[in-house]
């Protein structure tokens, strides 16, 4: 199996030889051509006098380390045009990538390549992406030392890839991504915290690359977890302003706020304009409150129902909110006049027949802040009275938004 | 009017924002290397080495300025760019310089510790043991807000340079007029010791570091005005400190008898005290914090470097499991060199001079990689570096290897 592997360093600078055996120049740099094989090294680039030659996969016989690249076609065109080539020496070797596996960003040392024959041909198929010290040996040792001897020393140290399968380029040019046929659906599927630990390790570029091409939803998520809300803010700048929208309106309103407020005014503007109406009114009043006080804190996203409702009715507003389950775990009920009078914790529901009043649920005290309270306060409510949900109303009692134990948590830790 | 109220405030607070890095490189410049490069100047040349200090500012000023905007516009590091435009040889050449390199700055900066607390009779055995303790414990259980913090206030602690030159009441005409009075002498002692200087302030590490800390600060393109002029502002505060610890020797040795220092890099606060207390003090407690301080930033920016080039996981907020070798790289840089200190018969003095030189030998071997870079136009867009930026660092380059060779020139000739 080991003899069947071939790394690019040893392929570098390999003789090339034409039909009749004589050089024609050595191996510069060899190339995959993704939109017609994502894995298989398409095209060789050969460097002999002033100017590289390119060979096509298919006009090689053989590879071997002894006797280097024999030909078995000698039509080689000269080597111009390469928009459509990912060049493993140029594009990839020293680059960052990211490892989906592993979910961090990595540096390629080398790479490892599979080397089979297909009846006609030697075929070489990229296989793993190297990084870590058995790789920086090779580098380093590869043309001071025979290669046989390389490869015996590096069996001691221990091996670090990444399968080809999961090792995701990173290229800022939209153009190119398109020509190279690189995508990042396999981002989306990360988890959004793993994705944004991602994008904090790249340059502003990549990650605005990634931003621009994942979807709405999934940036949204990760947008959220990036720790830096001065990041955020850059990230969200970078892009087109519809695409921005598109994102901000897929966050958490109160999110979405605290974000366009670390922007210009100018730009927050223009991403708003480009929202869509219901959020953008929610975004808009959550933009009035200052950063640190409750109404800065809080969010639009909860249920409330009238004070006279049932525990049925409460299971049907929440067939109407599927999106919210996820974290909701407080409902509110309201007079006539919107003021908030009762929050029922969810788990109540549970235990209580279908037509009992939600009102005979409640929480003895009702705890609530103003808009007004200031993020202190706020934070030592939830530790006074470990709540998960606080509710927050306005001068006239009436129930303005919530406040959830995540933000809590991330107030504390940027302290 | 209120308008421009605003702006101006939203620029002061840019400024704080960025306010760090660039600043905190700066004041690190004059670590215990540094201190004791300008006092022995004083000491031996008086006031004549003070005309340098001009153009090591401009020449500082451009090389940092540069770090920094890299830094701001490519979102990377220099290792990284070294590693991204020079590939890996190349990278690991400069990397096992940068750890030589480094390794006696380290032990120069515990050698600092080790004199400065001498004078107060406190012993090396027990002092540079446990600076080495603290500065770990500092870096790696503190978190990055608040160690800059105490960075940032460790910067004011050298304005006691400033006091304890005015203290020695030094001859300031005669400090006025060698500050742009050109001289230079074709001595193996005086070119030594111009090296040093240059080496001194601008040092490699610190490119790496600032460049850096630019990066981790997320300090982009937008604010780069604000980061700039911090840069400068850190860079002329580092030269008016340079120039009072040279004052100060100058008024307090010099103008006694011209001496030179090689007994222990605290000499000068020595000399420092028939001119009072306050002097003594101020001078070898702002050697200690100088020391400290230095000593904290040099091993881990060195780590950082080093598996930033070569691509190793790095950062204190990672577990020694998922990045070994940054940790391994930090502790046995500290280790190593507060534990060559320790050593019997050690000469204090003698190793903070080489590190210093070393320093100013491979300065532009740095300075030639930062030039190529900052000149590519596909990496820099349109903030590739202005003619006359070129022509300043391109001839700190020149100047730097003629001291150099002269240098060796010199002592071939003995």
């Amino acid at each position: 199996m080991a003899d069947n592997l071939l790394y690019f360093t040893e392929l570098l600078s390999m003789p090339v030889l034409d039909l009749k055996g004589k050089r024609i120049g050595r191996a510069k740099d060899a190339a995959l051509v993704p939109r017609e094989h994502a894995a298989r090294i398409d095209r060789f680039l050969v460097g002999g006098g002033d100017i590289w030659l390119t060979v096509r996969y298919d006009q090689i016989r053989s590879i071997t380390l002894d006797r280097g690249i024999q030909l078995s076609d000698e039509q080689l065109l000269p080597y111009h045009d390469d928009e459509y080539m990912l060049r493993i020496g140029r594009d990839l070797l020293d680059q960052q990538i990211i490892d989906v596996t592993g979910r961090k960003v990595v540096r390629v040392t080398d790479v490892t390549m599979g080397l089979h024959h297909d009846g006609q041909r030697d075929i070489l198929t990229v296989l793993e992406v190297d990084i870590g010290v058995r790789s920086i040996f090779r580098r380093l040792a590869q043309g001071v030392l025979p290669w046989r001897w390389v490869r015996r020393i590096q069996r001691r140290i221990p091996p670090n890839s990444i399968r080809w399968e999961f090792a995701n380029v990173v290229e800022p040019d939209p153009l190119r991504r398109l020509r190279l046929n690189i995508s990042y659906d396999k981002l989306e599927e990360m988890h959004p915290a793993d994705l944004a630990d991602i994008v904090e390790d790249l340059a502003p570029a990549e990650r605005e690359a990634i931003f621009d091409s994942i979807d709405s939803e999934a940036a949204a998520d990760a947008l959220s977890e990036v720790e830096d809300p001065k990041m955020q803010a850059s990230i969200l700048e970078s892009l087109e302003p519809e695409k921005a929208a598109d994102i901000v309106e897929e966050m958490a309103p109160d999110e979405a706020a605290d974000i366009l407020s670390e922007l210009e005014e100018a730009t927050s503007e223009e991403i708003l304009d480009e929202m869509d109406s219901a959020p953008k009114t929610e975004v808009r009043e959550l933009l009035e409150f200052a950063d640190d006080t409750a109404g800065g804190l809080m969010n639009t996203e909860y249920v409330v129902l009238h004070d006279h409702a049932t525990v049925s009715d409460a299971m049907a507003a929440l067939k109407g909110n599927e999106d919210l389950l996820e974290t909701l775990n407080t409902l509110f009920l309201i007079d006539e006049e919107e003021r908030l009078t009762a929050a029922i914790p969810l788990a109540r529901l549970f235990l209580a027949a279908a037509e009992s009043r939600l009102k005979e649920l409640a929480s003895e005290t009702l705890i609530q802040v103003t808009v007004d309270e200031t993020q202190d306060r706020v934070t030592e409510f939830f530790d006074k009275y470990n709540l998960l949900t606080l509710p927050v109303v306005d001068d006239e009692g009436k129930l303005a938004g919530v406040i959830t134990a995540d933000d809590i948590i991330s107030i504390l830790r940027q302290k | 009017m209120r308008r421009l109220l605003e702006r101006w405030r939203y620029h002061i607070l840019i400024f704080f924002g960025v306010l760090g890095p660039g600043f905190i490189t700066a004041m690190v410049d004059n670590d215990s290397g540094g201190i004791w490069t300008y006092s022995a100047a004083g000491a031996k040349y008086g006031y004549l080495p003070l005309w340098t200090l001009l153009p090591i500012t401009v020449a500082l000023i451009v090389v940092q300025e540069m770090c920094s905007r890299m830094g701001a516009v490519t979102g990377k590091g220099l290792a990284d760019l070294i590693r991204e435009e020079f590939g890996l040889r190349m990278t690991f050449l400069v990397m096992a310089l940068l750890v030589l390199l480094n390794l006696t700055n380290v032990v120069a900066e515990f050698a600092g510790v080790a004199g400065s607390l001498e004078l107060f009779h406190l012993s090396r055995y027990v002092t540079v043991p446990l600076a080495a303790l603290g500065v770990w414990f500092l870096v790696v259980k503190g978190n990055y807000v608040s160690v800059e913090k105490v960075f940032l206030f460790a910067s004011l602690i050298y304005i006691t340079y400033i006091i304890s030159g005015i203290l020695v009441k030094p001859d300031w005409k005669e400090a006025a007029i060698n500050s742009v009075r050109p001289i230079v002498m074709l001595d193996s002692g005086y070119i030594y010791m111009l090296i040093g200087m240059v080496g001194t302030t601008i040092a490699p590490w610190m490119q790496f570091y600032l460049q850096s800390a630019v990066v981790e600060k997320g300090i982009t393109v937008k604010e780069y005005a604000a980061s700039r002029l911090e840069v400068i502002v850190g860079c002329v505060m580092t030269d008016v400190i340079a120039f009072f610890i040279i004052v100060a020797c100058a008024g307090a040795i010099w103008s006694v008898a011209p001496k030179d220092l090689n007994n222990n890099p605290a000499e000068a606060a020595l000399a420092l005290k028939p001119f009072g207390q306050y002097a003594f003090l101020l001078f070898s407690g702002g050697l200690l914090n100088a020391s400290i301080f230095a000593a904290s930033i040099l091993p881990l920016s060195t780590a950082y470097s080093v598996c930033e080039g070569l691509g190793f996981e790095a950062g204190v907020n990672r577990r020694l499991s998922e990045a070994p070798v940054f940790y391994v790289l930090y502790t046995s840089l500290i280790v190593i060199g507060a534990g060559i200190v320790l050593l019997p018969g050690f000469q204090l003095v003698k190793m903070i001079l080489l590190s210093q030189v070393l320093n100013g030998v491979l300065l532009p071997f740095i300075l030639i990689f930062m030039i190529v870079l900052i000149n590519k136009r596909d990496l820099m867009g349109e903030w590739v570096n202005p003619r006359w930026f070129n022509f300043v660092s391109w001839a700190t380059v020149v100047i730097m290897t003629g001291l150099a060779l002269a240098l060796v020139g010199i002592s071939i000739r003995g």
